[in-house]
C-alpha cells in the first residue's frame, strides 16, 4: 500500500511540471506581444515596458523559466500587474468561498447521483431510469448559468426563500452558510449529477448481470443489501474515478457559478484578472487548480484499495 | 438510400433507428440551424441598433424577445448569436477531430512517442478546460477566430485519448497484425487498416465535443472572455441581462431557451449516434 502511493506521488511530479511549463509557456505561444495585449488598447509605451519587464518578458526564456520554477518550488505564483500583490496571499483570501461552494457540491452531488443511477439501473426500464437518463442529458445541456438563473428567479425572486446572491462563511452559524450557498451548490452541482449519475448506471448494470448477484438473490437476501453492499461495492471504482475526473468540470463551473451568485472566491478573483488581463493570477489559479485536481486523483487512486481488496497486496 | 441496402438492413431496423434520439436531436439541430441561419437574411433588423426610446421592452408583437437596456432587438441579437453558437460549435469540432486524430494514432501506434505524449496528455487533462480557454484568450485580442482556437486547444487531449484508446484496442487484432505479417508500410497500415475503424466513435465524439464547445464558447463571453461585446453571442446577450434580469427576465429568458435546446438537441443526437454506431466502443460518457 505505501508503494501504491509513493508510486501515485512520484508520477504526479512530471505532470504538475508539465502543467507548470504549459502556464509558462502559453505567454510565449500567444501570437503577437502579450505585453501589448496585456497592457490594452489605450496604455502608452511606457506601461507596455513596465508590463513586459514585470512579467521578465526582456529575459531570454531558460533564464526566465529558471526563474519561474524556483519561485513555483518555493510556493511563489508570482505579483499581480494590477496590485502588485503576491498572487498566493490573493489566492489565500479567496479560497474559503470557493471551498465551501466546492465541498458541499461534491456531497450534494454524490448523494443524489449515485442512488439515482444506482436504483436506475436496479428498475431499469422504470420511471426511475427515466428520470436518471433525463438527469444526464440535462445537465450535460443546459449551461449552468442558466440553471443558476432559473434557480434564482423561482426560489429567490418568485418565492423569496434564498438570497439573490452574496456569500456568508462558515463563521457565521451553518445555517446562514447553507442558507447562501443552498442555490450556487445545486447549480453547480447539475453538471456533476449528470455524469456521476450516468456512470452509476453504466457501472451497476454490468455489475447486475453477473453471476453472485443472481446468488445473492436467489438466497433470498433483501433487495436493500444487494444493491448497495453487493453491486454498489463492485461498482464503485469506476464511479470513484469519474468523481475524480469530474473535478476539472467542476472547477470550471465554480467560475461561472461565483460569477452568477457574486461569491467572493478564485472564480470572481479569475474573473475580474480577466477583464484586467492580469495574466500572472490567471496563471496561478490555473496551477494550483491543476495541483488540486491532481491531488484529488491521487486520493481517488489510493481510495480503490479500499473498494478492491485484491489491490491490498 | 436505394433499394438492396434498405433490404440489407431491414426496413423495421431502419425505421426503428430513424424514430429514434437521432431524428428527435437531429430536428432540433436542423432547425435551430435553418432559423438562425434564414431568419436575420429575411427579417433585416440590425442585431446591433440602439433605440433609446425603445429600451426594456417586453416581448410584444414587434418586439418578438423584447428589447435590452440599449433597446436592441433581443430577437435579431438571438438569431444572429446562434451563428456563432453554431459555427464555434461545428468549427471546434472538426478542429479538434483533425489534432485529436493526428495524436491519437501517433500516441496509439508508436511506444516510444505514447511515453511522452501521454504525460503531456495527463497535464493538459489536469487543467480544466474553461481555465485553459481563458488563458489562451487573456493573451490574445478578442475574436471568433481565437475563442475557436482556444477551444480547440482545450478540446484536442479529449480526442486523443478516445483515439488513443481506440488504435490500442485496433492494432492488436487480427486483421491488423496480419498485415504487419504480410510486410505493409506502415503509413498503409495506419490509412487502410487503422483510421477507417475509427470513424464510429470519433462521430460520435465530435457530436459531443461540438456540444461542450457550444457550451464553454457561451460560458467564455458570459465571464467576459469570449468574443468582443460588439458581437452578438448567447453569452453575451445573457451576460448584458444579467444586471437588470431580476425586472426584466426575458433578457436572459430567450438565449437561454436557444442555448439549452441546441446542445440538447446535439447531445441527444450525439447519444443516439453512439446507441447505434458502437455502444461498445465509446462507454466513456
Amino acid at each position: 500500500m505505501i508503494g501504491l502511493v509513493a508510486r501515485r506521488l512520484l508520477a504526479a511530479i512530471p505532470v504538475l511540471f508539465i502543467v507548470a511549463l504549459i502556464a509558462f509557456g502559453l505567454l510565449y505561444l500567444a501570437p503577437g506581444d502579450p505585453a501589448a495585449v496585456i497592457a490594452g488598447d489605450i496604455a502608452s509605451p511606457e506601461d507596455v515596458a513596465r508590463i513586459r519587464e514585470s512579467l521578465g518578458l526582456n529575459e531570454p526564456f531558460f533564464v526566465r523559466l529558471g526563474i519561474f520554477l524556483n519561485d513555483l518550488l518555493h510556493g511563489n505564483l508570482g505579483t499581480s500587474i494590477f496590485s502588485n500583490q503576491p498572487v498566493t496571499e490573493l489566492i489565500a483570501q479567496r479560497m474559503g468561498p470557493t471551498l465551501s461552494l466546492a465541498c458541499l457540491t461534491i456531497v450534494l452531488s454524490v448523494a443524489i447521483a449515485v442512488p439515482l443511477g444506482a436504483l436506475a439501473a436496479w428498475y431499469a426500464r422504470s420511471p426511475m431510469d427515466w428520470i436518471a437518463l433525463t438527469a444526464g442529458i440535462v445537465g450535460f445541456s443546459v449551461p449552468v448559468f442558466v440553471i443558476a438563473y432559473l434557480l434564482v428567479w423561482v426560489f429567490s425572486v418568485k418565492l423569496a426563500w434564498f438570497p439573490v446572491q452574496g456569500y456568508k462563511p462558515l463563521s457565521t452559524g451553518i445555517l446562514t452558510w447553507l442558507h447562501h450557498l443552498t442555490l450556487p451548490a445545486i447549480s453547480l452541482a447539475s453538471v456533476y449529477i449528470a455524469l456521476i449519475t450516468r456512470i452509476t448506471r453504466t457501472s451497476m448494470l454490468e455489475v447486475i448481470g453477473q453471476d453472485y448477484i443472481r446468488t445473492a438473490r436467489s438466497k433470498g437476501l433483501g433487495d436493500g443489501i444487494i444493491i448497495w453492499r453487493h453491486a454498489l461495492t463492485n461498482a464503485s471504482i469506476p464511479i470513484v474515478t469519474v468523481i475524480g475526473i469530474g473535478i476539472a468540470l467542476l472547477m470550471g463551473g465554480v467560475v461561472v457559478t461565483e460569477t452568477v451568485f457574486s461569491i467572493p472566491g478564485i472564480g470572481r478573483l479569475l474573473v475580474d484578472a480577466i477583464l484586467r488581463r492580469d495574466y500572472p493570477i490567471i496563471q496561478g489559479v490555473m496551477i494550483l487548480l491543476s495541483a488540486i485536481y491532481v491531488a484529488v486523483n491521487i486520493c481517488v487512486d489510493i481510495s480503490y484499495i479500499f473498494f478492491d481488496p485484491k489491490l491490498r497486496n | 438510400m436505394d433499394e438492396t441496402a434498405s433490404h440489407r438492413f431491414g426496413r423495421l431496423r431502419l425505421a426503428r433507428s430513424l424514430g429514434g434520439p437521432v431524428v428527435v436531436g437531429g430536428t432540433l439541430l436542423i432547425l435551430v440551424a435553418l432559423l438562425c441561419g434564414f431568419v436575420p437574411l429575411i427579417d433585416g433588423t440590425d442585431p446591433n441598433a440602439i433605440s433609446p426610446v425603445n429600451r426594456f421592452k417586453p416581448p410584444s408583437g414587434r418586439y418578438l424577445f423584447g428589447t435590452d437596456g440599449l433597446g436592441r432587438d433581443i430577437f435579431a441579437r438571438v438569431m444572429v448569436g446562434g451563428r456563432v453558437s453554431l459555427i464555434v460549435g461545428f468549427s471546434v469540432a472538426i478542429l479538434s477531430m483533425i489534432g485529436g486524430v493526428f495524436l491519437g494514432i501517433i500516441t496509439g501506434y508508436f511506444r516510444t512517442a505514447d511515453a511522452v505524449l501521454s504525460r503531456v496528455l495527463e497535464a493538459f487533462m489536469a487543467i480544466p478546460a474553461v481555465l485553459l480557454a481563458i488563458s489562451l484568450i487573456a493573451l490574445t485580442q478578442p475574436s471568433i477566430r481565437n475563442v475557436i482556437f482556444a477551444i480547440t486547444v482545450s478540446e484536442i487531449p479529449r480526442v486523443t485519448r478516445l483515439m488513443r484508446s481506440v488504435v490500442l484496442s485496433l492494432r492488436n487484432q487480427a486483421f491488423v497484425e496480419a498485415a504487419v505479417a504480410a510486410g505493409t508500410p506502415v503509413p498503409q497500415i495506419l490509412w487502410r487498416h487503422i483510421l477507417p475503424n475509427t470513424f464510429a466513435p470519433l462521430i460520435v465524439q465530435a457530436t459531443f465535443i461540438c456540444g461542450s464547445a457550444v457550451i464553454l464558447e457561451s460560458i467564455l463571453s458570459f465571464i467576459g472572455a469570449g468574443a468582443p461585446p460588439t458581437v452578438p453571442t448567447w453569452g453575451n446577450i445573457i451576460a448584458d441581462g444579467r444586471n437588470y434580469f431580476q425586472l426584466y427576465p426575458h433578457m436572459i429568458f430567450f438565449p437561454a431557451v436557444f442555448l439549452s435546446t441546441t446542445v440538447l438537441g446535439i447531445n441527444i443526437l450525439g447519444d443516439g449516434l453512439r446507441d447505434q454506431l458502437d455502444p461498445r466502443m465509446v462507454r466513456n460518457i
